[in-house]
């Protein structure tokens, strides 16, 4: 009671105002602050001419320090507000964010470059369908169609295929551990750096002179002309999808490996009591049990092979007959300046892309990952 | 039985052979790479690398010299000239990548955490449907984006700086996260949540206490998964960092060089080899991560 009558004296009621206009201030100060810090060491990156290695440490604190920053502001924020509402507001400190981002990178950009696909090159005038009857009839892009399609084909095939040879020989091996990293290492290499080593392997002398190329040199060893291999059409693709062969083929072995772990040896040891032969075992009990992991592991390469860019783009640059869809994107973007043609070429990737991604993540859904 | 036994050695043998053939075939090129790279320049460019097994060679570290060097870039030949020579100033694309990578990933992988967070412990209007749209976008590729965010970013004046390619990065990057994150935290026990709410914890205590901490084993093969991604990016670099040569990255100088050095091989296999070195550290110090890590971002759009 006594404390009721006290909160009414005057002096109290002025500590109190005293207090919320306290905690408005700080309410408001701190974002303000929070804001001002992120802003000068934006400021910072766009005009210091500081040495390289500052920048790139002032870089990387201030962009993840931001973010960090900005949750905590957000939580602190949100627990300004009384008790209830604090708790309802929550949840969104921690989803908003990432519902920001998505909408903004991946939600609306679907949106409008369906949009920008049916406009002319500056965006500007209505076109309907002529950006995709450019698709669909541009011989460039005909040619783009057809390479893609080889690069699924033979990309996907020769992955699976020597992946599954390298994971059924592996098994059997005594230095699976030694062989499998071998093959699994360039994976850690990038398609621009895998280029490199390729066009090295690929490289060309005129006949007579010393081949520095791996592969000329072996061709010349036993007695052929050298080859110029990238303007050799349409072979040409051939040899650039090798390349991602030779990437993928280590993802394959990995997966169908683990896969092959997990048949239960009593099937393949009765296989051999009934007097099967080893390819036997192979076709009627190791294949079918593994099927379900080929084929996730073939989606996951066919939309690789959909979406190649870098090293059509580092080799030949879509050269020689050697485009592929998103190189296409790319030149309609930066060399033509075309939008609209370049969205309506996203748009089809999108389209193809899909339904193969939509299957294997159903899949993956039923694979344990972690 | 000793026939049997012959019969089953003799396959091995084979086994092993044919493997042997295979990881030859695997390794060769990659070794013809960094064979070349330490090469002198005047041995690269007239005989085989494969000729260092017959003959040997002078090894060299002047093409890495020149790759790493800034604009001007002289060095002594084998007569004894002092030549000189434009170098790639690759030193500073490393430091670029390194500048790019390191917040595309830790920045994606902490606003996923979180938002993995809330979508398995956190009631709040609208979490089916927004967990469904994140769901959806996993299966979306990021050409999608190319067009609509460099337009975005040319009117924000943020094209060719590092917030623009960081923010790409997240967005690209954010399904896949998310739904890996989520996939882990969703497992964790609820009674661990419980009892912390029970103690009255706040929210962000326990995600920052005890979901992250928790979560460190998925994190980390994430982490892996979104820096190789990030690492070996050409196509997301090229778009949003643009041309220059400031903020240029490795894989984007490497692109350069093959443009205008295509037949200096001397220096291509050492600049290669340069966008190699982190990835492959990373390869075998932390075999088991990276394996795992590649295996759970299989389908990233």
């Amino acid at each position: 009671m006594e404390e009721v009558s006290k909160s009414k004296e005057p002096g109290s009621v002025f500590q109190d105002s005293l207090v919320s206009i306290g905690r408005i201030l700080v309410s408001v100060s701190i974002p303000l602050i929070a804001f001002l810090v992120l802003w000068g060491g934006f400021l910072f990156l766009r005009d210091s001419r500081a040495h390289q290695g500052v920048i790139a440490v002032v870089a990387i604190l201030w962009g993840v320090g931001g973010v960090a920053l900005l949750f905590f502001m957000a939580d602190w924020f949100v627990n300004r507000f009384p008790m209830q509402i604090a708790k309802k507001l929550q949840p969104f400190v921690f989803v908003g964010p990432a519902l920001v981002v998505l909408g903004w990178y991946l939600f609306l950009p679907t949106v409008r470059s369906l949009y920008l696909s049916f406009f002319d090159a500056m965006s500007r005038e209505f076109v309907g369908l002529d950006n995709y009857i450019f698709a669909f009839t541009d011989p460039k892009m005909l040619e783009s169609f057809r390479n893609n399609l080889l690069w699924i084909v033979l990309g996907t095939g020769g992955a699976v295929g020597f992946g599954l040879l390298v994971a059924l020989l592996t098994d059997r091996s005594r230095f699976e551990k030694l062989f499998k990293s071998l093959v699994f290492l360039p994976m850690a290499i990038s398609f621009v750096g895998a280029g490199v080593i390729w066009r090295f392997v690929y490289a060309f002398r005129p006949a007579g002179e010393a081949q520095i190329g791996l592969l000329n040199a072996v061709v010349s060893f036993f007695g052929a002309d050298p080859q110029a291999w990238f303007t050799l059409r349409p072979w040409n693709n051939i040899f650039l999808i090798i390349i991602l062969v030779w990437l993928q083929t280590g993802y394959a072995m990995v997966i169908i490996s683990a896969s092959l772990k997990g048949i239960p040896s009593s099937i393949i040891e009765a296989g051999r009591i009934d007097g099967a032969s080893e390819t036997r075992i192979i076709r009627s009990i190791i294949i079918p049990h593994i099927y379900g992991t080929l084929v996730t592991v073939a989606t996951t390469i066919v939309i690789i092979s959909l979406k190649i860019f870098d090293i059509v783009f580092t080799m030949t640059n879509g050269n020689f007959g050697t485009e592929v869809i998103a190189s296409m994107q790319y030149k309609q973007m930066f060399r033509f300046y075309h939008y609209g043609r370049g969205s309506a070429i996203a748009m089809i990737l999108v389209i193809a892309v899909i339904p193969v991604m939509w299957y294997n993540l159903r899949q993956f859904k039923k694979r344990e990952v972690f | 039985m000793s026939l049997e036994t012959r019969k089953k050695a003799k396959w091995k043998m084979i086994i092993n052979l044919i493997l042997l053939v295979i990881v030859v075939i695997w390794t060769l090129p990659t070794m013809g790479l960094l064979i070349s790279s330490v090469r002198p320049q005047s041995e690269v460019l007239s005989t085989g690398w494969w000729t260092v097994f017959s003959e040997g060679t002078d090894f060299t570290a002047d093409n890495y010299r020149q790759v790493l060097g800034g604009r001007e870039y002289t060095f002594v030949d084998s007569e004894g000239r002092t030549v000189r020579a434009s170098g790639d100033n690759m030193s500073q694309a490393f430091l670029n990548s390194l500048t790019v990578t390191i917040p595309s990933v830790v920045i994606p992988i902490l606003i996923a955490a979180a938002a993995a967070f809330a979508f398995a412990w956190l009631v709040f209007p609208g979490r089916k449907v927004f967990f469904t749209l994140v769901i959806a976008l996993l299966v979306v590729p990021l050409q999608i984006a190319l067009i609509p965010i460099l337009r975005d970013y040319m009117a924000l004046g943020l094209t060719g700086t590092y917030l623009a390619i960081w923010l790409a990065h997240t967005g690209f990057g954010l399904p896949l996260a998310t739904y890996l994150l989520y996939n882990y935290i969703s497992t964790i026990p609820r009674d661990i949540f419980e009892s912390a709410f029970l103690d009255g914890a706040k929210q962000m205590t326990v995600f920052t206490r005890l979901v992250m901490p928790l979560s460190v084993p998925a994190i980390a093969s994430l982490a892996i998964f979104q820096f190789l991604w990030v690492w070996n990016d050409l196509l997301v670099a090229l778009v949003f960092l643009g041309g220059t040569a400031d903020v240029a990255v490795l894989t984007q100088r490497l692109a350069n060089m093959v443009g205008s050095r295509g037949q200096d091989w001397h220096l291509l296999t050492a600049g290669a080899f340069i966008t190699m070195v982190i990835p492959l550290t990373v390869f075998f110090g932390l075999q088991r991560y990276f394996v795992r890590g590649l295996m759970a971002g299989s389908v990233k759009g």
